[in-house]
């Protein structure tokens, strides 16, 4: 909100001209300035107004803080100079819950016509186009003391009388920006004898706006339930400088003077008479909250002890009027426009206010005696990312607002928002896998052509009747893996493969405590092309492969991108692997090598198992050394290189051992696998 | 005695007699035979040097001749002399066996291999290295002056964690030494836990405070951590300590200050006795252990619906010392999070004695953490997944 210095010295006279120590005193107070500017010599200060304080949405608000807070006076509030003779009944109050006052004048024979320099600059400073002088006054008066006002066409208002009522079912109503307004009976209408004439509180009617011929003037001075205003303004899609202010609370107590300093501007510069009948229809007169203010609360919540004298001063500045109870504390009147304060809590807030957050003392709270926990998955999480880290992939964190145009990549639909802010950020992501997609053209398009990145993250599953966030780990690599060398002979480049994720899923796999899983590609969704899928108790634990570029056109990748995906929920039911020490032996290991033409379809899993069958004493490792196609070896096999590792806890193993485990490895591999064994 | 009375002796076949058997008894000539030794080594060191081109098995013999773990001179020496030498010549003999073989190492293992150019990188004379694999090794390294030393080292590629995470964590350091433990709660959250039992009715205007995005009525994405703070009250009674890390949503469009989807730490304490005064305190010592100790706060008034008093704590300007700049708007303080005593309205919702406990609150925003004390102009940064803004933060 827009606060000129100027304007505020017409309340209360500054200790200081330096605009920038009044924003800073203003901050201290709870009302942070986002900028101090000059326009026409004067310093306009944009002040932050908290939610909770609107009768600080008004320059003479601001004033009565700053005077609190320098403890200078303000100057009164009621105007004197005009008075009221007699009571009229132009008003009838029909929704008495909805609107607790309405007060009216009349203005006979002004002069509709444009507002003086003065006028129209101030409401410019401050925002607020000009509109005619009798429009205006009402603004400037919104501005200076923050009560809405509303300004009538009295010649337009059927039987000249005001009815404050709820309006009927589907009534239609033009507002003053020229809508047609269907309402409806929990919408609060001004109404003449007729029909509406404002929305209240939020907006007046067309039909008996100010205009040019307008001669006589009934001016609208009320308060409002804020709710009811908030309501309509929300089901109307509207926000005015008068809803926004009745939506959190307007000073009931204010409504006359408000009316009258109106009322005197206008006749000041429209001219005309005032009409000496007052119309204050005010069923229940604001009779000020008390609320008690213990000294032994102060000190609990505030943790140090403010002398009693300074107490009462801080809230005597504020408007509030005390009733000391003995030692312990004090009964505490809430001036009318302090809407915010109706508890112990709201005075101790206000006590410490003023009193400077700055004077109170650092402490930290005393120990609990409980035990620190982590979350139950942060162990995990954390022995994971660390491998990952050290297996060069970089963490990358991408954005779960994502387009439809990717659900295919997630096993279950997306959830959906109802009002998001774009068609490529209206639902939850059921899938990292588009993210980390988005990340590889990002760098590839920048010239970054080998890298490898992981997330965490949640993907997001509507369940019907709740919603879950399964955490998943998603992988990618693409380009050369390599270590950064100079030394291209040494340390060899070679292009990331199918083999590299799975030997990074392996590695990641051995930190849990599942030991079984089965692999298969089956049930894989179609961007991976190869994949392939490990599962362990029919559950999926991991899937990855080469990302297949015809799954999607928004993606256009030059070069192999590979993926991976891991769900953690599956893994995480699992405690961490606490391996048992293994003996190592103290006797040699020995190696021998098998070179065998194998058939096509005799997988090295076949191999190993059919060897590890045998069950050769000392048999500690099968490995494949070397595998290759075609060239010479004939078609329908492959050649193998098969390196099997022998070693005895007991003894060396001695020629005759070695050479009987060979005879039945090679009689193995020809006979049960087909193997042509070459020497 | 004169030194011509010994006849010249080859240290190798010398070694393998008793002194007794060599005929040497006195003092004096055991010193003699040992300098004729001395001489004997340096001349074949000195040949072996002038000898040309580097040959690395030339000094493995030599080393086997002499100082050989099983047939090596000293070693003979040793296991032939020293053990039946006379009481009297014991001292001499471990003496000069001792300076012997102090320059044969010195001469083998680094006169000799700087001379012809070669560096010292096997042990050679640990025990177990008879073999001349080490040697061999150290043979294909270049001359030192084919070296550039300065040239960048060998690089493994390891990952960086994500800037943000890393702040995520220090900030969770911060406060398990302070004895807090870390919640967690989803990030579809009820209307319920992100609005109503927070103090912010449908009816109140603090509700459009945060723009909201739904998933429907009942539901929507959270504004921030703090419904965390009404599921762990209802679960447990005080005392509370904990911090909530998260993500959290807001429908404000991105750009370079904002972004739909940030991250948040939430903290509470709830207590006997808990004050104003411990937040400032706790508060405090956060700023200092997480930007340094030189940092000063500021707390503001301010207004949340779920904390009373509440605050903004700013900190002095990182950037210009608090003397006004660009960043801090010429202000000296930069605006960092908001925070307060838990609203005793919360309470009532989670069944808490509000006349027997009170807390603290406080929520920060990870990317502003991260911006500040990273330097980073842009929010957008953080989401891109761009490898040379992510490999900065090592």
């Amino acid at each position: 909100m827009k606060i000129l210095f100027s304007w505020l010295q017409e309340f209360i006279s500054l200790p200081s001209t330096d605009p920038r120590r009044l924003a800073e005193d203003l901050a201290r107070l709870g009302f942070p300035v986002d900028s101090v500017t000059e326009e026409h010599g004067d310093a306009v200060l944009d002040v932050d107004v908290t939610t909770n304080r609107p009768d600080c949405l008004n320059h003479y608000g601001i004033a009565r803080e700053i005077a609190a807070l320098y403890n200078v006076p303000l100057s009164p509030l009621e105007k004197s100079a005009i008075s009221a003779s007699k009571k009229d009944p132009v008003v009838r109050i029909v929704a008495k819950d909805l609107c607790r006052r309405y007060c009216a004048r009349i203005i006979r024979g002004v002069k509709v016509g444009p507002s003086p320099d003065w006028l129209v600059r101030r409401l410019e400073a401050v925002g607020q186009r000009s509109i005619n002088n009798v429009a205006d006054a009402t603004n400037y008066i919104l501005v200076a003391y923050g009560h809405p006002l509303h300004a009538f066409d009295l010649d337009r208002l059927k039987g000249g009388k005001i009815i404050v009522r709820r309006a009927k079912e589907s009534e239609i109503f033009k507002t003053l920006d020229g809508v047609d307004r269907r309402l409806c009976t929990d919408d609060l209408v001004i109404a003449d004898a007729r029909h509406p004439v404002a929305l209240a509180g939020i907006m007046g009617g067309i039909d008996s706006e100010i205009s040019p011929g307008t001669e006589n003037v009934l001016l609208e001075s009320a308060w409002f339930d804020p709710v009811a205003i908030r309501r309509t303004a929300k089901r109307q899609e509207m926000h005015t400088e008068a809803s926004h202010r009745f939506e959190r609370g307007a000073d009931i107590g204010i409504a006359m003077a408000a009316a009258n300093h109106c009322c005197d501007l206008i006749l000041q510069l429209a001219g005309g008479t005032l009409d000496p009948h007052i119309s204050d229809v005010y069923p229940k007169q604001f009779s000020a909250p008390s609320v008690l203010l213990r000294r032994s609360e102060l000190q609990r919540h505030l943790g140090m002890d403010i002398p009693a004298s300074e107490v009462e001063q801080i809230l005597h500045r504020l408007g509030f009027s005390l009733q000391p109870k003995g030692r312990a504390g004090w009964k505490c009147a809430v001036p009318s426009h302090r809407v915010d304060i109706s508890r112990e809590i709201d005075l101790i807030e206000e006590v410490a206010r003023l009193y400077g957050y700055d004077r109170f003392p650092l402490r930290l709270p005393g120990g609990t005696g409980q035990i620190t926990c982590k979350s139950p998955r942060a162990l995990k999480e954390e022995r994971l990312r660390n491998l990952l880290l050290s297996l060069g992939y970089d963490e990358a964190i991408s954005s779960v607002l994502v387009g439809r145009d990717i659900e295919s990549f997630g096993d279950q639909p997306m959830v959906a928002l109802s009002n998001p802010l774009s068609e490529e950020a209206s639902a939850l992501r059921n899938s990292l896998v588009p993210g980390l997609l988005d990340a590889v053209q990002w760098n590839l398009n920048r010239g970054q052509d080998s890298f490898r990145l992981f997330e965490f993250g949640s993907v997001y599953r509507d369940l019907g009747n709740a919603y879950s966030e399964p955490q998943v780990l998603a992988l990618v690599a693409t380009g050369q893996r390599s270590d950064t060398s100079w030394n291209r002979e040494r340390v060899k480049p070679y292009d990331i493969n199918f083999f590299d994720l799975k030997g990074d899923i392996e590695q990641l796999l051995e930190i849990s405590s599942h030991s079984q899983f089965e692999i298969d590609n089956a049930n894989l969704p179609g961007y991976y092309q190869p994949g392939a899928r490990l599962t362990a108790d029919n559950a999926s634990i991991a899937r990855w492969g080469e990302f297949y570029p015809l799954f999607a056109t928004r993606w256009k990748f030059r070069q192999p991108v590979f993926v991976a995906e891991i769900f953690l929920d599956t893994i995480y039911q699992r405690e961490l692997a606490a391996p048992m020490a293994q003996p190592i032996s103290r006797f040699p290991a020995v190696d021998r090598d098998f070179s065998v033409w194998l058939p096509k379809d005799v997988t090295f899993n076949a191999v190993q198992s059919a060897i590890t069958a045998l069950q050769i004493p000392g048999l500690s490792a099968i490995r494949p050394v070397e595998i290759f196609r075609g060239g010479s070896v004939p078609a329908g096999r492959y050649s193998l290189l098969l390196r099997v590792s022998l070693q005895s806890q007991e003894a060396t193993l001695t020629d005759a051992d070695l050479q009987a485990a060979s005879t039945r490895i090679m009689d193995c591999l020809e006979k049960i696998l087909g193997a042509h064994i070459r020497r | 005695m004169c030194p011509s009375n010994l006849p010249p002796l080859d240290a190798f076949d010398a070694a393998q007699h008793t002194l007794a058997e060599l005929g040497i008894g006195n003092a004096a000539t055991l010193t003699e035979l040992f300098s004729q030794f001395s001489s004997q080594f340096i001349n074949e060191a000195n040949e072996l040097a002038r000898s040309g081109p580097v040959d690395p098995t030339k000094i493995e013999e030599l080393r086997v001749r002499w100082l050989g773990r099983k047939q090596g001179i000293i070693r003979s020496i040793t296991d032939n002399w020293l053990r039946s030498a006379l009481p009297e010549l014991k001292p001499i003999v471990g003496a000069q066996l001792n300076t012997l073989r102090k320059l044969a190492e010195n001469y083998i293992e680094i006169e000799l291999p700087k001379s012809m150019g070669l560096h010292q990188v096997v042990s050679s004379l640990s025990p177990s290295t008879e073999s001349l694999q080490g040697i061999q090794v150290s043979a294909t390294i270049p001359h030192e002056s084919d070296l550039d030393i300065p040239l960048p080292g060998t690089r493994r590629a390891v990952g960086v964690r994500h800037i943000l995470h890393r702040v995520m964590d220090d900030i969770s350091e911060i406060f398990f030494s302070l004895g807090y433990s870390v919640a967690e709660g989803p990030e579809i959250e009820t209307v319920y836990y992100n609005f109503e039992a927070l103090n912010i009715p449908e009816d109140h205007p603090s509700r459009d405070d945060q723009d909201t995005f739904y998933l429907n009525s009942r539901t929507v994405l959270r504004t921030h951590t703090s419904p965390v703070q009404i599921r762990t009250m209802e679960k447990v009674q005080p005392p509370v300590r904990i911090i909530v890390p998260g993500k959290v949503y807001r429908r404000d469009s991105p750009d370079a200050t904002h972004s739909p989807m940030f991250h948040q730490v939430e903290g509470l304490a709830v207590d006997e006795h808990i004050s104003f005064a411990d937040l400032k305190g706790t508060l405090d010592h956060f700023m200092k252990a997480f930007f340094g100790p030189q940092v000063r706060t500021r707390f503001r008034p301010s207004f949340f619906p779920f904390t009373e008093p509440s605050a903004e704590v700013d900190i002095s300007c990182l950037f210009c010392g608090s003397r006004g700049c660009r960043i801090c708007k010429q202000s000296g303080w930069i605006e960092l999070m908001g925070c307060g005593m838990v609203d005793p309205a919360l309470y009532s919702f989670v069944k808490y004695d509000p006349a027997r406990f009170s807390g603290f609150a406080f929520g920060m925003g990870v990317e502003r953490l991260a911006m500040l004390r990273h330097g980073v102009q842009d929010i957008q940064l953080f989401y891109q997944s761009d490898v040379r803004f992510l490999r900065q933060f090592r």
